[in-house]
Formats: structure tokens, sequence, C-alpha cells
């Protein structure tokens, strides 16, 4: 089970959780897996065609997946998977 | 038997070898520590290019942080080459092992005609006022001045901008730039602490200004009262040395940093939603860029405003003072900034969380490709870096915009 941190601005998609622990053995199965769980999670982290969209970032143990192998970085169970989307308040 | 100073002066001589001022000139940069043991008067004169300064009264106490090795090579000077002899006496006591005296001391350097560097003379007020920096090595009566002579500019005397205000003003940063259009309105009270309940109503810039000149009246606040947009962002962000990102809007964001990647000044960056905020600066290609970080914005709906989703005051002045600290760093030269680095702050949990962002090659803004695009004349469009790239900048304005609607 990896570890998901998830931003405050998801958190209502999420019934409030802070972090979830999800199965899954890359990026892309990690995130079928929160989608199935919180379906209206899809809309925020999913295009149409099923990649990240791209005003939300994801970092397996502090590095950002876009440089990895996007959706197919493997993910561990004892990884640490953080979602991020930009923030614009100042 | 006693000793008179005839006496101690021969033993000295013959102790300490004594090298010529051209000797002295002809050393390579770096090979040895030369120290100016001269009083601080003395020193203010004018002193060797280079050299570092222990007052001989001060030598037993100071000469390890200025020579921390003990067999590297140390040159002393004085005024006339007398009182060097003495200090490299007590360093040979002290255990150092290449101690020599420049003959003749200053009076004959500047008597052969060579470069020497007049330090800078802080004002008496100045030294009080800025007694804490002076007494850092990493600051000290250089880095001082280097602040007075520096030009900060903050977009937005907001949440972030106020604490990053004060500090900086505190800080002794001589121009203080302040983009901003608002009024003060008495919601921002809350988390604006340049403002006052008395000047609501008044505009921001101007309520800034004096918050700021009463702190520290050496200080130029230079008013910008207009929005950043992409016609004025050039002329806005020219001939600042550093950038203090603390809008609300993505619009902004995006405009800010294509413009300060192109001019070549670097942006530290903020941002708050409720008890959480990013932070990180960005480096004009040493790192990545806002677009490297966030290619494009997301749907207002996921990214509302402190004035739509609400903010615990105190995070953006905790965020806002570590700006301000990125910003000294950059402004001094010192440490290490944030660049390639973002930081999370959590405000519940008090938790730092640190990630590592990377250049993107494809970056529209950045990028190698990029920058030569830029130079040719022919900045890069959206269809041609494959991206959807929001806002990017063309000849004729912007690309895309956000509706007035969808800013916080």
């Amino acid at each position: 089970m990896s570890i998901v941190f998830i931003p405050s601005v998801l958190r209502g998609s999420v019934g409030g959780a802070k972090s979830l622990e999800v199965d899954g053995d890359s990026i892309r199965s990690v995130v079928d897996g929160l989608v199935e769980r919180h379906p209206s999670l899809g809309g925020q982290l999913l295009t149409g065609d099923g990649d990240l969209n791209r005003f939300v970032n994801v970092y397996v143990n502090g590095q950002d997946v876009r440089y990895l192998a996007g959706l197919d970085t493997p993910v561990a169970p004892t990884d640490e998977v953080r979602l991020l989307p930009a923030m614009a308040g100042g | 038997m006693p000793k008179s100073y005839a006496d101690l002066l021969r033993e000295a001589r013959d102790q300490i070898p004594e090298v010529s001022v051209q000797e002295v000139d002809s050393i390579a940069p770096g090979t040895a520590t030369i120290v100016d043991v001269r009083e601080a008067s003395e020193w203010e004169q004018g002193h060797l290019p280079g050299a570092q300064h222990v007052s001989k009264s001060y030598i037993e106490q100071q000469i390890e942080a200025a020579a921390p090795d003990r067999d590297a090579p140390v040159i002393l000077y004085c005024a006339g080459g007398i009182r060097s002899l003495f200090a490299a006496r007590t360093l040979a006591d002290m255990g150092y092992t290449d101690v020599k005296s420049m003959k003749g001391g200053f009076q004959a350097w500047k008597g052969a005609g060579l470069d020497f560097e007049t330090p800078v003379v802080l004002t008496a007020e100045q030294k009080q006022r800025y007694s804490r920096h002076l007494l850092i090595p990493e600051v000290g009566s250089a880095g001082q001045k280097r602040l007075l002579e520096s030009k900060a500019l903050l977009i937005g005397a907001g949440g972030l901008g106020s604490p990053a205000a004060l500090y900086l003003a505190a800080a002794g940063v001589g121009t203080i730039g302040l983009v901003d259009f608002d009024v003060v309105d008495v919601s921002n009270l809350q988390r604006q602490i340049l403002h006052t309940t008395a000047r609501v109503g008044e505009r921001k810039v101007e309520s800034a200004r004096i918050a700021i000149n009463a702190l520290n009246p050496d200080v130029n606040v230079v008013e910008h009262e207009e929005m950043l947009v992409a016609d004025n962002v050039a002329r806005l962000i020219d001939g600042y040395d550093v950038i203090l990102d603390g809008t609300d809007t993505f619009e902004t964001r995006y405009i800010l940093n294509d413009a300060a990647v192109a001019a070549g000044i670097p942006v530290v960056h903020a941002s708050v939603f409720r008890f959480e905020g990013q932070l990180t600066t960005f480096v004009p290609y040493e790192g990545p860029c806002y677009r490297c970080l966030y290619p494009t914005p997301p749907p207002p709906e996921l990214a509302p405003g402190c004035s739509v989703a609400g903010v615990l005051g105190v995070v953006p002045g905790i965020l806002g003072l570590l700006q301000t600290n990125e910003a000294l760093k950059v402004l001094l030269g010192i440490g290490h900034t944030l660049a390639g680095r973002l930081v999370l702050f959590d405000a519940l949990e008090t938790e730092f969380t640190e990630l590592q962002l990377r250049r993107d090659p494809a970056c529209p803004v950045c990028s190698d490709a990029a920058v030569e695009a830029r130079k040719a004349g022919r900045p890069l469009a959206v269809s041609t870096v494959g991206g959807d790239a929001p806002f990017l900048m063309t000849t004729t304005g912007l690309a895309g915009t956000v509706s007035p609607e969808a800013r916080a």
C-alpha cells in the first residue's frame, strides 16, 4: 500500500482525508485505484484520454513523475505519492 | 633581563621573514591569506585588494576565523611594517608555520603606486541601525552596502507582500518597488500588516510606503500603482535585482515569469491556500521556471484565491518571510536558494515538505530552444512547443487570458 497525500483543494472529493493508502505498482494503477474509490477525482486528475492533467503534478518520493516515466512510473509499497495542483493565492 | 622596544623589534625581525610590496603584489590571488592588522579607522581609509581585517588588538581572538589553516601562508601588514612584525610573532607563537610581514606596510604599498580598495563606509546612524548585520561575517559592511544599493520589486502589497516589504525595509534594501492597483479594505487587515485601520480606503502602494518609511526612512519606495499586464511587465521589472511574486492570479504569475526569465531576474515565488503554502525561487536558466513547474493553470474551481477560499492570516506571513529570506540570499550572494526545490508548508501539521523540481527541456520560456527563438526575435508560440501553455506573450499581447470572474 502506498500513501497518497491529498492536497486540501481535493480533499472534498475524498471525504476530507489528508492521505489515503492505495494499492498499485505504478502511478497509473494508484490513480486508477483512487478514482475507482472516489469517482469525482477523475475529472480533476485525468484528461478525457486518461492522461494526467497538466495542472496536477504528481510526485513519488519527492520526484516529479513527468521526469520519471509518467503514469508508468513504478510505485513501491512504501512510497509516498503526492498530488500537487498549483495554487494562486497571495 | 628587561628588554627595550629595539630589542623586541630586532628579535621579531630575526624570527619573521619580511616580504616586499612587489612580492606581495605578484602573489597569485588566493594563494596566501593577507591580513591587515591596523585599526578599523585606518582600514576604512583603504586596504590591499582581497585583504581581511583583523586588528592587532584582536589578533589572538580573531585570526583563527580569518586563517583557519596553520600551515597555509599568511602575510600580515600594517601602516609601516612594525605592528605586523609583532603580530606575526603572536601567530608564530600560536603555531602558524608560514607567517610573513610586508615590509614598509600600506604606506610602501601606496608609495609604489599599487592598487588598493576603499571599503564601504556606512554612516554612524547606519552602523547602529544595521549593527546586527555588521556582526555577521557573511553580511558585514560590504554586504550591507550591497543591500543598500539593491532593488527589490514586490508584485502585490498584500498578504505575502506585507511581511516581505517590512523585513526588506528593515534589512536596508535600498529600493523597494511595489506593484499594486488596489486600495486597502478592512478585510485585508487580518493578514496584510503593512496596512492599518486608519488607512482603509487608501491606495495600497501609498499605505505601504508610509509603513516602510516609518520603519526605515532610508528606503526609496517606488510606487507602481497599476495592474501587472503583458503590456507593462517589461517596464515594471526593468532594473530590479530580485522580484517577490505575491500576486493572487495565475495570469499575473505567468506573465511575470515569462518577462523575468527573458530579463534574467530571479523571482521568489510563494502562494497560499487556507492552511498551506508553496515556495520556491526561480533563478533563470539555473533552475526551472514557473512554466516548468506548472505548464498550465488549473481550472478556477481547483485553485480558488484567498478571497474565495480564505486563508489563515499567518500562512502568508510565514511564506512572505521565507520569500524575504530567499530574496536576501539572492541579493547578498550567500547560502543556497530554493532554485530547483519546492517547499510545501502545512500550518495545521507544522510540516515542511521538499520536492525536487526540474527544468522542462520543452519549456516554451526557459528551454534552450525558447532562448534561441527569443534572441532571434521570434518567441516560441504555443503550437511550436506542442504544449497548451496559457497566456504566452506575443507581440500583440496575450495569446490567452483568464476571465475576470475566474480570478480570485
